[in-house]
């Protein structure tokens, strides 16, 4: 496969996988090394590649796998506290969402759900991937996610009304 | 939309069993600007959705890891390193050429002030000769 074959590949999804990355890893810079290893971890398995029946697939299970590590690396090296206050330096995106409110205090609701909630809202509500497609990701049986996904809808909307209203009174 | 059927796909969106396809019409429904006042929480939701689905990875993909030119640096150091051992060994035997030029040039010299030294002593065996020829007569042949 040469380069721009595999560049060509690698486009359609790599958006993806970014933004997988930067639901769970929160920071923009993080997300981008996630990326970029990821995409250099499949150039290099490039000849294995077409044995894969979905290389997007593939690829999603192994940002999801490597997310997974570096948080736990970072949970033993006490890193976390650093995350959780952790400032977005203000891209246009951000811009536009501090416009409105209630749109970015989603944002932080979605970061304080559990990693599993979390990876489950942005794969389907955001990447709008089937369910048995995120079954195969997260490898988990369909109904087990529908159960999660559930959860994390409802606190989601939950807090937000809780929160509305707080405002209000 | 009805409001009617759009509080029952939200029911069924709560409890996780809308399709992709019900899905994308909540989308549409809260994206749009006459949305009923008592849903207001949900058009933060998907607003939020959708705006999240633009962001990009702006940066450009490098393929060829750090790790690679390190590689390729260590060649050329022991490249390097080969060459200059390589110079420095032939140096080495250039000067040991010299030295044993110099030390034969030392012998030779040696040598040749002793010779001359024997060439003298025979010039004085020729000078008696001739004196010894003076005194005796020499047979006519």
């Amino acid at each position: 496969m040469k380069q721009s074959e595999f560049l060509k590949t690698v486009m359609p999804f790599k958006d993806k996988v970014f933004r997988v990355a930067k639901r769970l890893l929160v920071s923009t810079e993080e997300a981008e090394d996630a990326t970029q290893e990821l995409l250099f971890k499949l150039w290099r398995n490039k000849e294995k590649l077409k044995d894969y029946k979905s290389i997007e697939a593939f690829a999603m299970t192994m940002t999801k796998n490597y997310c997974f590590d570096r948080l736990k690396s970072k949970q033993a090296s006490n890193l976390t506290l650093i995350h959780s206050n952790y400032k977005e330096n203000g891209t246009s995106l951000d811009r536009q969402m501090e416009l409105n409110d209630s749109v970015s205090k989603v944002h932080e609701l979605i970061k304080n759900l559990p990693e599993q909630q979390k990876l489950i809202i942005q794969l389907r509500d955001i990447e709008e991937y089937e369910f048995d497609e995120i079954a195969e990701l997260l490898n988990l049986n369909p109904t087990a996610i529908r159960v999660t996904l559930s959860r994390a809808r409802k606190t989601i909307r939950e807090q937000l009304l809780k929160q509305h209203k707080y405002g209000i009174s | 939309m009805e409001l009617a059927n759009i509080e029952k796909l939200l029911e069924k969106y709560l409890n996780a069993e809308t399709s992709i396809a019900e899905e994308k019409e909540l989308k549409t429904y809260f994206l749009s600007d006459n949305v009923a006042p008592h849903l207001e929480e949900y058009q933060a939701i998907f607003g939020y959705f959708s705006t999240s689905k633009q962001e990009r990875f702006t940066k450009t993909i490098q393929l060829n890891s750090k790790k690679r030119n390190w590689k390729w640096l260590s060649v050329a150091a022991s490249v390097i390193l080969l060459v200059s051992v390589y110079s420095g060994y032939e140096n080495i035997q250039q000067r040991k050429a010299a030295e044993v030029y110099a030390q034969t040039l030392g012998a030779f010299e040696i040598l040749s002030t002793n010779l001359n030294k024997g060439n003298v002593a025979i010039a004085q065996l020729q000078h008696f000769e001739n004196t010894k020829n003076k005194i005796f007569k020499q047979p006519k042949k």
